[in-house]
């Protein structure tokens, strides 16, 4: 902490412990910083290992080539349906559920029922290819509410919304209660606007969530315009096999490749998270260290 | 406050979600009887001949599943390990840290990575350790030969826990600078008083005041024992380094949804499910029992 130790011992770990934790935050930074100055490199020098973290022969090319690419943007589209529809459903049903369930056992007396019925399905599932089949005799396959709904109830935001429900004063209620309030406007003018921080986390891991799932956009879609941008991604950007080519063929290989290209659809796909970013880091340190509940 | 006339209001607002929770996770929990059926696309899952358990005994009969059961258990458990104590020492360093204006800057770019999905971050990896990605620039400038490193068998392992520990140390760690903001500074004070340098001080006080967490992440992450990572591992790996790295998850997809041997995948899915499902329970049991942790 903040004491003073000026032994030598204290000073050379002060050192240390600077040079350590820069190189650390670092490890975490360059590695992103690097595709982006990959996409702003020249293929040429991309494919002869030149470009560490500084771009070489700047320019924009990688990013005029994507604006041509109607199935990059058709895939960043479905992204953006799918996070918009995914959040309002997925909150709807979150804060609609998480009140009934914070009620006691007194006031609701099947709440133990639904609260079992909900763990039980957050811990257990029937594994891929029976998830797989309902989904195909749902006829989700290659449909945006496939994207939407596959994942299931995100139970533990549920379990989540109930626990800040739960802490809330119950006095405020109280009060509604005796102004003549019902559940619904409880529901709406107490429990939802107070309980704004939470439900900001919610959202926020919601949005995350929905943009950078790419398995059910794999298994759930037959042709390439039903793509999510990240199974897009997944897809198209091709990573070279190189574990089965000898050095010739890695070498003519990688000149096929368009890495600056690559780079630059990695790229475009980060950046809606680095958008909420800020906010996330706002709200998440009470996001994970509520998900517990005291008595 | 017992209302009945609430008790309607309560019902209509669970319908949406328990609509969604028995659609899209009870009913294909059903599917799982196609593990006992020698399952027909075409006669369905109800009229599918019954076998029994002779999926499962062929499954234990098998060559590879003994491997791929080795890899799951050793990635997992590495990852669990790893992921205790990473995120740990980050954080007593980073509680440490004497130049406090880099506190904020340091957090703020480790937690990066761990919102980014791994689709993203599998590309950056494959890059950065590609053949002329920088990590092999660097081992050609000082006079080595370029390595595969996400062709080798013997590298695959350490490169995922690693990987691993990259993307998550930094979220982990909030959790630990939480508790270490509550130890009392008072503590500190005291212990400066009677003469204890900084080591003893980490030593004495920092490290009992958030042993219980440590202690219920430990317990919690039981039930991942099995759970190796599949978006990692599916976005990662290649045919060469199958030997080391193919866990059950991404066998049940390759057996299950590319070859479509539905009651073989099906029925070693459930043994995850079911093992998992123990171990989570009995994870939450000794969080409850010992650390008074209760998720509701």
């Amino acid at each position: 902490m903040n004491i003073k130790d000026n032994s030598i011992g204290s000073k050379i770990f002060d050192v240390i412990n600077v040079i350590l934790l820069v190189a650390v935050g670092l490890a975490c930074f360059l590695p992103l910083w690097y595709v982006l100055c990959v996409s702003l490199s020249t293929k040429g020098a991309v494919n002869a290992g030149l470009v560490s973290f500084w771009p070489v022969g700047f320019n924009l090319d990688s990013y005029k080539k994507i604006v041509g690419e109607g199935a990059f943007f058709g895939a960043f589209w479905n992204s953006i349906r799918r996070v918009a529809l995914g959040t309002a459903v997925s909150l709807a049903c979150i804060l609609l559920a998480a009140y009934p369930l914070s009620r006691t056992k007194k006031q609701f007396p099947k709440r133990d029922m639904f609260m079992w019925m909900l763990i039980f399905c957050m811990l257990f599932n029937g594994g891929t290819v029976p998830w797989y089949l309902t989904m195909c005799k749902y006829r989700l396959i290659d449909n945006i509410w496939g994207l939407v709904l596959a994942g299931g109830l995100p139970v533990y935001n549920v379990i989540l919304a109930m626990n800040f429900f739960k802490n809330l004063p119950s006095e405020l209620e109280e009060a509604a209660l005796v102004d003549g309030a019902g559940p619904w406007r409880i529901w709406a003018s107490v429990m939802v606007p107070l309980a704004k921080p939470s439900i900001a986390t919610i959202t926020l891991f919601t949005m995350v969530g929905y943009w950078n799932e790419f398995f059910q956009g794999l298994v759930l879609s037959t042709r390439e315009a039903s793509y999510p941008l990240q199974t897009y991604i997944q897809q198209m950007v091709v990573t070279l096999d190189y574990s089965s080519m000898n050095a010739e063929q890695i070498a003519e290989a990688t000149k096929l490749n368009n890495q600056s290209l690559d780079a630059a659809k990695i790229f475009i796909a980060m950046i809606p998270v680095l958008l909420v970013y800020p906010f996330l880091q706002k709200y998440f340190v009470k996001g994970i260290t509520l998900g517990s509940v005291k008595g | 406050m017992f209302n009945k006339k609430f008790l309607k209001h309560y019902y209509i607002m669970l319908i949406p979600a328990i609509v969604w929770l028995v659609l899209f996770n009870i009913v294909p929990m059903f599917g799982v009887v196609m593990a006992f059926e020698d399952f027909n696309p075409s006669l369905g899952m109800w009229k599918s001949p019954f076998i029994g358990l002779k999926n499962f005994k062929y499954m234990f009969q098998m060559s590879d599943i003994k491997q791929i059961m080795s890899n799951t258990i050793i990635i997992a458990v590495g990852k669990i390990i790893a992921n205790l104590i990473v995120p740990l020492v980050f954080a007593i360093l980073l509680n440490e840290l004497c130049i406090r204006k880099l506190y904020r800057p340091i957090q703020t770019v480790v937690y990066l990575p761990y919102f980014l999905s791994w689709v993203i971050l599998g590309k950056i990896v494959l890059n950065i350790f590609g053949f002329v990605g920088p990590v092999n620039s660097v081992i050609n400038y000082f006079g080595g030969e370029s390595i595969n490193f996400f062709g080798t068998a013997s590298l695959f392992r350490p490169l995922i826990i690693g990987t691993d520990i990259w993307k998550n140390f930094g979220y982990s760690a909030i959790v630990y600078l939480a508790t270490m903001l509550g130890i009392p500074p008072e503590l500190y004070e005291a212990a400066a008083v009677d003469g204890a340098g900084r080591f003893k001080r980490i030593w004495h006080i920092t490290l009992p005041g958030i042993k219980m967490t440590v202690a219920l992440l430990a317990i919690l992450s039981l039930g991942n024992v099995l759970n190796a990572g599949f978006d990692q591992i599916f976005n990662l790996y290649n045919p060469l380094v199958y030997s080391t790295g193919d866990i059950l998850d991404t066998w049940v997809y390759r057996v299950g949804l590319v070859n479509l041997q539905f009651s073989l995948a099906t029925a070693v899915g459930l043994l995850k499910s079911v093992v998992s499902l123990v171990l989570i329970t009995l994870g939450y049991w000794m969080a409850d029992k010992f650390a008074g942790y209760k998720l509701f």
